[in-house]
């Protein structure tokens, strides 16, 4: 008996009518994810149909002309101040996703390897900053970063510097710092569940095979939990693009992102078919980036085992 | 008698002493063995009689509380797991689920940076020696339970150890497939010369396989032999009860001389056997063992030198072979006979009278 003979021999679909079809498991599937379906339609898929269908109009004072127009998007991707805005907020969100994921991913490894019976306690501790709102995360993190704030405080106390750092806050890092600070558990979560679903024992058979510690975590818990990690840069990345509040409170000028200019156009400045456009604009450009990421993680991961 | 093992004798591990203990259990008490070099070693027991946590140990994922142990001379208290001359195939396989097979068997190789086509070469060789060669290529997701087992024994081969660990291998297989890698191990042993140590709870497994067995009980090895000796020379009852049925006898002491140690029986008499290892008086009571399959049903007129008659009050048919159940006058317990079927056995009537023959040779004595 040879070894190919053992091959598990797969299953083979039964091809029948079409009550064979209604009755069968993908028939049930659907059924079953019907309701999400249908919530999913009317309220993501409506909206963006509703979006999109108003950057190819055109807005003139109080009524929409609703002849096909490409105008915005030639606006969106040629003015300068749009563009300008739209790399900065790129920029700011894949520092603050890289960012974020790398500080989690240590906090994640922690709970995971060595939570032992205290994971929930662990997890639970993380979330506790959630017990307050948003803006008052942001506020602090004014305390913290202002001229007069903790941070520059300390570093005169300490004689690091002589006067206050005035650049600390109203910046893009500032910005930066926020969000990473705001986005943390978001990341710890999906990478602490990746890392959970790493087979102890495939790390063990590393080290058999002669991995030391370094190594056995690059070719085996890392690569293993790069779906975690994927998946936390993604769900940083992509709502961070379009953050507002965030920049509008301690970004100042410089942290200006695209989100408050497609604000503008869809509040005072009444335009919101530029709006839409900008909107569509930032969305094929940040899933274009998600993507890129993605395949730039993989690749990286493929090129260390 | 022992079945001498085609190993060259040499000390390949040395187990001295080794206690572990996890907080109040302890798992390993005062474990001493000695494996040879080319062995394969048997670590037979039930679950949570300790033989995975010494099979860590050896790996190195553990450390003794108490003991040495030393692998072809070496001391190995100091050695981390990564650096011993040990490998292991995994319970679960562990077949590293982002990696072709190929990839898999190369795993350990990568870090030796061989040169020339080497480590292509050497994977060639053990996908080979498994009967992979043509599987190479495909996904760790991708293979049934049989071929996992195969790409985890070709990743351990591959970095030629001096010593390879199995940690029940084949109990995640189907009988037939299990049978049929006890003797593709077995073979594959034979043809690589390296010393296995093969964990397992199933006792034709390690009988049909191994060249020694050390059989453990809460945490000590109760014995080693070889399997023929450990199966017919069982050194205590729960070593017999454990390798299979044995019909146990009450006996008294009526003598002893050194080797040999003479017993007192209602229904087999006075039986004289040789006193086995580890055999410890207590009192003048001793308990006698035959194996069921060692009484025989004497049909008609048979006549033989040693033989008891009792009453069949029971009867189990397994096909090839019946169980009988027969009492014999003054025995507490009824004696368990295997007869094959060839002779009509499983015709036998229940409350028939019954004549059985046994070899005294075949009698074991058991301190109890």
């Amino acid at each position: 008996m040879t070894a190919a003979s053992e091959a598990s021999v797969a299953a083979e679909t039964p091809s029948g009518g079409r009550h064979a079809l209604l009755r069968s498991d993908r028939a049930k599937g659907l059924a079953l994810i019907s309701p999400t379906f249908v919530y999913t339609l009317i309220f993501l898929l409506a909206p963006i149909v509703v979006v999109v269908v108003h950057s190819f109009w055109t807005q003139t004072y109080l009524t929409i002309d609703r002849t096909f127009t490409l105008e915005n998007y030639k606006t969106a991707l040629t003015e300068p101040i749009y563009r300008d805005l739209l790399v900065r907020s790129l920029y700011i969100s894949l520092t603050v996703s890289v960012a974020t994921a790398l500080f989690a991913y240590p906090i994640a490894y922690y709970i995971s390897f060595y939570g032992a019976q205290r994971k929930s306690l662990w997890l639970f501790l993380i979330t506790i900053p959630f017990w307050t709102g948003y803006l008052l995360r942001v506020m602090a993190w004014k305390v913290i970063l202002g001229y007069n704030g903790v941070l520059n405080e300390a570093l005169m106390g300490l004689g690091i510097t002589s006067q206050p750092v005035s650049e600390l806050l109203y910046s893009t890092n500032a910005v930066i710092i926020t969000l990473i600070h705001a986005w943390a558990v978001f990341a710890v979560l999906p990478i602490f569940v990746s890392l959970e679903k790493v087979d102890r024992t495939l790390i063990e058979a590393a080290t058999d095979l002669g991995d030391g510690a370094v190594r056995r975590f690059l070719r085996i818990t890392l690569p293993l939990s790069m779906p975690g990690v994927i998946g936390a840069i993604l769900i940083v990345m992509i709502p961070t693009v379009g953050d507002y509040v965030t920049p509008k409170l301690v970004g100042g000028t410089e942290g200006v992102m695209i989100a408050n200019a497609i604000e503008a156009q869809f509040g005072r400045a009444q335009n919101w078919p530029l709006g839409a456009a900008l909107s569509v604009t930032t969305m094929i450009v940040v899933s274009l980036m998600a993507g890129a990421c993605v395949l730039l993680l993989r690749g990286l991961v493929r090129l260390v085992r | 008698m022992p079945e001498t093992p085609r190993s060259s004798g040499e000390t390949m591990i040395d187990i001295a002493n080794v206690t572990r203990r996890f907080g109040p259990i302890t798992a390993l008490d005062t474990v001493s063995a000695k494996i040879r070099e080319g062995e394969f070693f048997s670590l037979l027991g039930p679950s949570g009689c300790g033989k995975t946590t010494l099979l860590r140990l050896l790996a190195g994922f553990d450390q003794p509380t108490e003991g040495t142990i030393a692998i072809g001379g070496q001391a190995m208290a100091d050695i981390p797991a990564n650096r011993r001359p040990t490998n292991m195939v995994f319970q679960s396989y562990a077949i590293f689920p982002h990696m072709n097979v190929a990839e898999n068997v190369a795993y350990g190789l990568k870090r030796l940076r061989l040169g020339g086509g080497e480590e292509k070469r050497r994977v060639e060789e053990a996908l080979g020696q498994v009967q992979l060669g043509h599987l190479g290529k495909r996904r760790a997701n991708e293979l049934s339970g049989g071929q996992r087992q195969r790409v985890a024994l070709a990743r351990a081969l591959v970095m030629r150890p001096k010593v390879l660990l199995l940690d029940e291998p084949l109990s995640a297989l189907d009988k037939k497939l299990r049978e049929q890698m006890q003797v593709e191990l077995r073979h594959l042993q034979k043809a690589v010369g390296i010393t296995f140590i093969l964990v397992t709870h199933d006792q034709y497994e390690a009988l049909a396989m191994s060249d020694r067995i050390a059989v453990m009980f809460d945490g000590r090895i109760a014995q080693i032999a070889a399997p023929k000796d450990i199966y017919q020379r069982p050194v205590s009852r729960q070593v017999a009860d454990f390798l299979g049925g044995m019909n146990f006898i009450a006996a008294d002491i009526v003598g002893e001389d050194g080797s040999e140690v003479c017993l007192e029986t209602v229904g087999f008499g006075r039986v004289t056997t040789e006193r086995p290892p580890g055999f410890v008086v207590k009192g003048r009571s001793a308990t006698l063992g035959i194996r069921p399959e060692r009484l025989r049903v004497l049909w008609d007129d048979d006549t033989s030198e040693h033989e008891i008659a009792g009453t069949v009050v029971d009867r189990h048919y397994f096909g090839e072979i019946t169980h009988l159940i027969v009492e014999i006058p003054g025995l507490q317990q009824p004696l368990s006979v295997i007869e094959t079927n060839d002779f009509g056995a499983d015709d036998i009537p229940v409350g028939s009278p019954i004549r059985l023959a046994y070899d005294p040779e075949a009698l074991v004595a058991m301190g109890d």
